[in-house]
């Protein structure tokens, strides 16, 4: 959400950027007159101000219409929001245009093609779906390249013949005018078709060859569109073969070589990423920066700066992904969110509103009623004609219906609106006319087959998305399938799609990756990986979720049967997770846990404790908040730093070292009041002598990981800190359901019995943690203990610490003749090195 | 097509393979064509050596489960039919063939294309994808890249995904059951000559 926010505001400032020449031409000539005669207070600096102030506004009015129609889910689900959007651009255009009488705001070409397309373009390349998009690249280039010629030709050519005929009666216009009028209205424009298609949801492949195609094709009609005006630039005479043919080749070139400059843009971002290690927080600005470079210096090489920006967002993804850190990738990808779907707003926005002007309006039905039928009826053909060429060679055909909805996505759109403005009107005399028209498509293409597009998909069952949950048997699976194709192309002799692509992923697992990802991203860039990676953080989510929940109840209310359920429902499944995740994130000093709390997954009695414990553990991840919330709010709200440089959450050590302490004397300050015959703090003295030894005989093995106290440290504070001593805190404590738990040898049930009447509590005080974390060399910071696995064998580790504290602790002593038994069998521990933490709290 | 036809009267009942498989005859003449080729010392069978001659195959990671499931258990060489047949399951499923109830089911079913992925797992045979299993193809597959502790974890948590009778092992209808969402004709087919 932050993230969200920074970049709205970025978005804005990048709007009032634009604005500076214009701004600072403005402040020369209104500077000079103003002359005063005395002291203003405040004035009114709305002339200097103006224009920043109109683009913040803007896009505040744009965002805001679509905030309105978020609010209403039944009008947007009849309606795509593009429509909608259309249609509030209407009403504040005509508001406009009824207090100015005249069109003051429009879509300028400029504006569009250089502040609004990039960011969408870049979205759309850098969350393309890879595998997908490349597994059909094939197809998704015939359609944009043939399919966007055959559109524009036909178009141009069909009308050109009506035009001759006479249908359109006199205009003036001619064959090569027309063609580039067809060129720019040929492509499926990518804002709308997204727009449309992800609120209808059909299945990948569908999806897939829309997308890419209307993303590349905006590239290919631009492209045409500047060879077709460069055409018409010479005139009709002085257009012959060899100008033809330097077209095609200037095509070619303009497209291939806007890709490559996309291709060698990603290839820098990723390496860039490689070492942004230490400046993480500008590292997603990186990716913007380069990818709008990767626009405009396409753009001004006259190559295609489209294609340039998606091969730019699509090579690089991988890669900036595996390289960057968390947080910034998850930074860049709500940005870019923000900026793509803001700009399509905005452009959908002022769609509407340039068309309440009526000095652009030339109507001529003729023309834009046979464009309109050409445009449709084209794309139709086009569409069946090159799946059936390509059905010859597709391994899974492409069916009826999907060519179907493929004829009918086609959408019109800003795009060609934008390319439209930028016609020359000495040139094109009926400039005007091509605007209304391109209007017209676009309002009829977005309005009328987006409305219909939904019951369309509805009623010919095409076939929607799976909502494929990725299970880690799925990806497994799915990479077996791989290997067995490759091994069966290899047996069968013949090279195809699968041997193409194993060549792909060996040469880029050689030398790509060894060239664009950091080592450590090189390592933990397999797919399989991750997938369980992240089954492993959901399953964390949810947990600290459901244990949060749980967990702030039995703060509060103290009800031990409410724990039950929750252990049935979830302590079994948890138990078995959490190990994974503690394997998998503990990095150097995890411990396979996984099995030593299968063998010894707690009773019922013990799932308070369990739960919060691993709550705790998970919190590793994401959670952290939760001990914030509970602890030492006091102390840190002086605490607050502001730094420009770092996002980094609190580790100061010295932070913990107070808390420690502060809780140390409240801790003291309860025995005391023990010792004047107080009952609750006993239990906790009592609590403490049994747990140790019960625990300690269960040790199987002398296992290198920590306590599991640290579990109940953040409870502990939150003891300490609400002041009332441990009296409350005894008595509300969540945790009276130990008792049993986790007691393997009946020897100490017996013993357990008779601290009955008590309801004992079972967490080991703070200064235990402390100390140990002390001794083990642990960064004694709250994050750090939090990671530490519990394990219920592993406790031998606090026989020391026991010991120390019985030493040391003479009321505790003389509390306890329990204590004495239990330790008596503890094997001689090892020379225990607790001076830290006994002497800090002492 | 003169040398079609001589290529094809040189196989055995090769009409009948061709109703079994689905294969057109053009398949099957390349197909032969290759088998000749593997075979190299015309014994009119392959031998594992003969498929482990391939190089590319060699660095498959699961390249010589793929050899195994040529060769039916207990024997140690496979003929043109039994190849035919194999690679038959990798035949895209065709729309256009209405479904013949009395037929059996062909071999490039879901089904069938299953049943060939699941023994690749299964090993021992005994119908249940193990933990060791699973294990020994999550090593060949991911080897360096993740640690052993890392490795035994996905293989846990990927049967207990799966696993639904919790007997700790994935029995084929299991294995069926975790992949109902994935769409096997897609990701179990060669485009053969078409």
């Amino acid at each position: 959400m932050p993230a969200l926010w920074r970049s709205t505001f970025v978005l804005v400032m990048v709007l009032l950027a634009i604005s500076r020449p214009s701004l600072a031409s403005e402040d020369t000539g209104n500077g000079t007159e103003n002359t005063i005669t005395t002291l203003p207070i405040v004035i009114w600096k709305w002339e200097e101000i103006h224009f920043p102030y109109l683009v913040a506004l803007w896009v505040l009015v744009s965002w805001l219409c679509k905030l309105v129609f978020q609010l209403n889910p039944c009008l947007t689900r009849v309606i795509p929001e593009s429509g909608l959007l259309i249609c509030i651009g209407w009403v504040l255009g005509g508001i406009i245009y009824g207090a100015d009488k005249v069109q003051t705001f429009r879509l300028q070409p400029f504006t569009f093609f250089f502040y609004l397309l990039p960011q969408i373009v870049l979205d759309a390349g850098y969350s393309m779906p890879n595998k997908l998009f490349f597994g059909n690249l094939g197809a998704i280039l015939v359609y944009a390249v043939i399919g966007t010629c055959w559109n524009a030709a036909t178009l141009g050519l069909a009308l050109w013949g009506c035009w001759l005929g006479g249908a359109m009666g006199n205009i003036d216009t001619g064959l090569l005018q027309l063609l580039l009028f067809g060129s720019l209205i040929a492509a499926v424009d990518p804002v709308a078709v997204i727009a449309v298609f992800e609120e209808v949801h059909v299945n990948e492949v569908l999806y897939i060859l829309v997308f890419g195609e209307s993303l590349l094709n905006d590239g290919v009609t631009v492209v045409l569109f500047n060879v077709f005006d460069a055409f018409v630039s010479l005139g009709g005479a002085q257009i012959d073969a060899v100008e033809i043919i330097k077209g095609i080749i200037s095509f070619f070139v303009v497209a291939v070589g806007g890709s490559l400059v996309g291709v060698v843009f990603a290839l820098l971002i990723s390496l860039l990423t490689r070492c942004t290690k230490n400046i993480q927080i500008i590292e997603p600005g990186f990716i913007f920066v380069l990818g709008y470079l990767s626009y405009l210096t396409a753009e001004m090489l006259s190559l295609s700066a489209i294609l340039s920006c998606t091969f730019c967002g699509v090579c690089c993804q991988k890669y900036i992904n595996a390289n960057m850190d968390e947080r910034s990738v998850s930074t860049v990808r709500s940005t870019m969110k923000v900026f793509a779907n803001g700009s399509e707003t905005i452009i959908f926005v002022f769609l509407g509103i340039s068309a309440i002007d009526p000095s652009i309006w030339v109507w001529n039905t003729a023309f834009i009623l046979l464009t309109l039928l050409f445009i449709f009826v084209f794309r139709f053909i086009g569409v069946f004609l090159l799946t059936w060429i390509l059905n010859q060679y597709r391994l899974v055909p492409l069916d009826f219906i999907d060519q179907l909805v493929m004829g009918y996505g086609g959408l019109r759109g800003a795009v060609a609106y934008g390319l439209v403005l930028l016609l020359d009107e000495n040139k094109y005399k009926e400039k005007k006319l091509m605007i209304s028209t391109t209007l017209i498509v676009v309002y009829f293409t977005v309005m009328l087959q987006g409305i219909t597009m939904k019951p369309l998909v509805t009623w010919l069952k095409v076939k929607r998305a799976a909502v494929s949950e990725r299970t880690l048997a799925e990806k497994i699976q799915n990479r077996t399938f791989d290997h067995m194709l490759v091994a069966i192309e290899d047996i069968s002799g013949q090279i195809g799609d699968n041997y193409m692509r194993d060549k792909w992923n060996n040469f880029e697992e050689k030398w790509l990756y060894w060239l664009l990802m950091t080592p450590i991203a090189r390592k933990s860039c397999d797919p399989i990986f991750n997938i369980f990676h992240k089954l492993n953080i959901k399953d964390a989510t949810s947990y600290v979720k459901e244990g949060e929940r749980r967990g702030s109840l039995a703060f509060v209310r103290n009800e031990s049967k409410a724990d039950v359920d929750f252990n049935k429902k979830f302590g079994a499944d948890f138990s078995e997770m959490m190990p994974y995740i503690m394997t998998e994130n503990m990095g150097p000093d995890h411990v396979p846990v996984s099995s030593i709390l299968r063998d010894s997954v707690p009773s019922v009695c013990l799932d308070m404790h369990e739960q919060d414990l691993k709550m705790r553990e998970s919190e590793d991840f994401d959670a952290h908040h939760l001990l914030q919330q509970h602890l030492y709010k006091g102390r840190k709200q002086h605490r607050h730093r502001y730094s420009r440089k770092h996002l980094e959450v609190n580790k100061d050590e010295h932070e913990v070292q107070e808390i420690f302490q502060r809780t140390m004397r409240s801790r003291l300050e309860s025995f005391k009041s023990a010792k004047m015959g107080v009952a609750p703090p006993k239990k906790i003295s009592k609590h403490l002598k049994k747990d140790q030894p019960q625990k300690m005989p269960n040790g199987k093995s002398a296992d290198n990981s920590k306590s599991h106290a640290y579990g109940d440290e953040d409870l502990e504070f939150s003891e300490g800190d609400s002041a009332s001593g441990c009296e409350a805190a005894g008595g509300s404590f969540p945790m009276r359901a130990y008792r049993g738990a986790g007691i393997v040898n009946p020897a100490f049930m017996a013993e357990m019995d008779t601290m009955d009447p008590m309801p004992p509590m079972q967490q080991i005080p703070s200064w235990l943690a402390e100390a140990e974390v002390d001794s083990s060399n642990m960064v004694p910071s709250q994050r750090a203990q939090l990671t530490l696995p519990w394990t219920p064998s592993n406790l031998r580790r606090l026989a020391p610490l026991c010991l120390s504290t019985h030493s040391n602790d003479s009321f505790l002593l003389a509390d306890s003749p329990a204590t004495q038994e239990g330790i008596s069998e503890l094997p001689p521990p090892p020379p225990p090195q607790d001076g830290q933490g006994q002497g800090t709290h002492k | 097509m003169g040398s079609t036809n001589s290529t094809l009267s040189k196989i055995p009942n090769v009409e009948e393979l061709m109703q079994e498989t689905g294969f057109t005859p053009a398949h099957i003449v390349r197909l032969y064509d290759r088998f000749e080729a593997l075979d190299k010392e015309k014994t009119g069978h392959l031998r594992p050596q003969d498929f482990g001659a391939i190089n590319r195959l060699a660095m498959n990671p699961i390249g010589d489960r793929i050899i195994g499931a040529f060769f039916s258990p207990g024997q140690e060489t496979v003929d043109f039919h039994s190849f035919v047949r194999i690679l038959a399951h990798f035949r895209p499923a065709d729309k256009k063939r209405p479904k013949d109830p009395s037929m059996p089911e062909p071999v490039n079913s879901r089904t069938s294309k299953l049943k060939f992925a699941f023994q690749l797992y299964d090993q021992d045979k005994d119908g249940k994808i193990s933990r060791a299993e699973l294990l020994q193809v999550l090593r060949s597959m991911l080897e360096m890249q993740v640690t052993e502790e890392q490795l035994e974890s996905i293989a846990d948590r990927t049967i207990q995904e799966a696993d639904l009778d919790k007997d700790d092992a994935i029995s084929f209808e299991e294995f069926r059951k975790s992949l109902e969402k994935v769409n096997i004709d897609h990701k179990m087919s060669i485009r053969f000559l078409r």
